[in-house]
């Protein structure tokens, strides 16, 4: 397995990391990321639904040049000359979305150097600009988002209609085009039962909880996005005033479910998180789901302060870093699913060596 | 009444009566439960049919029942796009426009769906575009001045409102004067 291709972990994470994955946000302990997404289109050109392949060159030139004269330092990266692993591996980071990766016509992505602005082109609008910050800044998002666009605007016929605002190719997101989502890590609400009722309390105030990883209901290492539905009839700054307010309270809320946990159960809890850290530190073939469970316990287990030579963006991290598409770009190569397990150990393994021979070579086991 | 038997398998009597009518053309299936469910779940397993566009489709049929009991509504689904030559109901089936002129051709068949999608709203209160926003900055104005006016003059704070009504008649000249403008070119 080791062949030349391989390159060492810490040279792969250094040029894999996003700024939003290991820098510290505010609430960075339950908020891991915070994101914000606005639709565009030309007022000039079909939608994607239907247009011509001239138009769509003609849709990617024109938001070409359009950014270019912004004077924002983006890169383009086109779909057409990715490798189906490196989408994947976007797709991965959250830079692009499934949709876009599959279209290989005359689409493409923006990609700002630290990532935390990502521009794409032709996917199901003519183009959504997505900020993408560590921990819960929506306000700070949104601002930089609004940024970009007015100076988009400046360059870029946008479609508009008086009454129903910004026009987007689903009517889901006409008026604001505005998608804000806080992606969060809850594990005391998962372990007192509470998401249950959560989540459908949520839905009265237009907001939306779903598990971004895994597929269903399940929502894999805990990890919830909390997000707007409607986008139509709210200015963009109430619309993530409503969802800060919705997203303070289970901040609040998630808060009280630790500490009750700690109160009520605390050696089983620390139990939990040492057995977590044990199967991660030492397995050698590891599913997905087994990962996804044991990195969101050890990741509770630094913020409770029971492990202390773990860095925090350990969740963050791996829970991409372990997905299909970026295990095999590690590799170097295609890897079956039973050889994905077994990287996946491996990967973990030695990204958990690299924090404790950080720690003067001691170990705390 | 005499029971229906199950198309299906002739064996058991129907239960599920299921009417179908696209462009007009009216179907009628009879089938008992055993071969419902069969092809319920037929349905079901068929990914491209239970896509999220699917659902969201069946979001924007307003009332498939309305639609039979009122045929004079038929006219609507001739309504077609004059951008990209969409119909409406093609826009029902896929639920995403073809164009930015689609808001344009199908504006009076909208406010129901927008309602639906958006928590009973139809009226964007967001941001305006600089370059394009144009007089849409100053109507918004005037909306704000007038509400202002109205509790001013319960307040009898005359004074003030005066003053706000300047403000809002001065606005509807500059939105009069550019609309002159506007028309001419």
């Amino acid at each position: 397995m080791k062949g030349a291709v391989v390159m060492s972990l810490e040279k792969f994470l250094n040029q894999a990391v996003s700024s939003w994955m290991n820098e510290d946000g505010p609430f960075s302990e339950i908020v891991l990321s915070t994101r914000i997404r606005l639709a565009r289109n030309h007022n000039q050109y079909a939608f994607p639904t239907v247009f011509t392949k001239e138009e769509a060159e003609q849709t990617a030139q024109a938001v070409s040049a359009a950014v270019k004269e912004t004077g924002y330092p983006l890169e383009e990266l086109k779909m057409k000359d990715l490798q189906g692993l490196e989408k994947r591996v976007l797709v991965e980071k959250h830079l692009i979305s499934p949709n876009l990766a599959e279209d290989t016509s005359s689409s493409s992505v923006w990609l700002s150097d630290d990532e935390d602005i990502s521009l794409m082109v032709n996917e199901e609008d003519h183009i959504r600009i997505q900020c993408l910050f560590p921990g819960l800044q929506l306000k700070e998002a949104l601002r930089r988002a609004l940024e970009i666009d007015d100076a988009l605007e400046e360059h870029f016929d946008y479609a508009f209609d008086e009454n129903f605002g910004y026009l987007t190719t689903c009517p889901t997101n006409v008026g604001t085009g505005l998608r804000a989502s806080v992606m969060m890590h809850l594990p005391g609400l998962m372990m007192t039962h509470q998401m249950n009722r959560i989540i459908p309390a949520i839905g009265q105030f237009g907001l939306v909880a779903r598990g971004i990883y895994g597929e269903g209901s399940e929502a894999l290492g805990n990890i919830f996005q909390i997000s707007n539905q409607t986008t139509l009839g709210k200015s963009e700054e109430d619309i993530t005033e409503d969802l800060l307010h919705v997203v303070d309270q289970i901040i609040a809320q998630e808060k009280s479910a630790r500490e009750a946990l700690v109160k009520s159960s605390g050696i089983q809890l620390e139990d939990r998180v040492f057995r977590s850290y044990g199967t991660l530190r030492y397995s050698r073939v590891l599913e997905s789901k087994e990962a996804a469970k044991c990195l969101s316990d050890v990741r509770l287990g630094i913020d409770l302060g029971f492990i202390e030579n773990v860095s925090r963006s350990i969740l963050n991290e791996l829970m991409i870093f372990t997905q299909p598409g970026f295990l095999q770009q590690y590799a170097g190569g295609f890897l079956r699913p039973v050889e994905r397990d077994i990287r996946r150990a491996s990967l973990i393994r030695e990204r958990l060596e690299m924090d404790v021979s950080k720690d003067k070579g001691g170990s705390d086991i | 009444m005499i029971d229906m038997m199950c198309e299906q398998c002739q064996e058991r009597p129907a239960a599920v009566h299921l009417k179908n009518i696209v462009n007009g053309k009216k179907t009628e299936v009879h089938l008992c439960e055993v071969c419902a469910q069969d092809k319920g779940e037929a349905f079901m397993n068929d990914d491209s049919a239970f896509s999220f566009n699917h659902l969201l489709a069946g979001l924007l049929n307003v009332s498939p029942v309305m639609k039979q009991s009122q045929p004079q509504q038929n006219h609507r689904h001739t309504v077609e796009c004059s951008g990209c030559q969409m119909t409406f109901e093609q826009f029902l089936k896929i639920g995403k426009f073809g164009c930015p002129q689609c808001y344009e051709s199908f504006r009076d068949q909208l406010p129901p769906i927008l309602k639906r999608l958006h928590s009973g709203n139809t009226v964007h209160q967001g941001k305006l575009p600089e370059r394009q926003g144009g007089t849409i900055h100053m109507k918004r104005k005037i909306s704000e001045l007038r509400s202002d006016l109205k509790s001013l003059i319960e307040q009898e704070e005359f004074e003030q409102a005066a003053m706000i009504r300047d403000q809002i008649r001065f606005l509807e000249k500059e939105i009069h004067d550019e609309r002159g403008g506007g028309d001419e070119s």
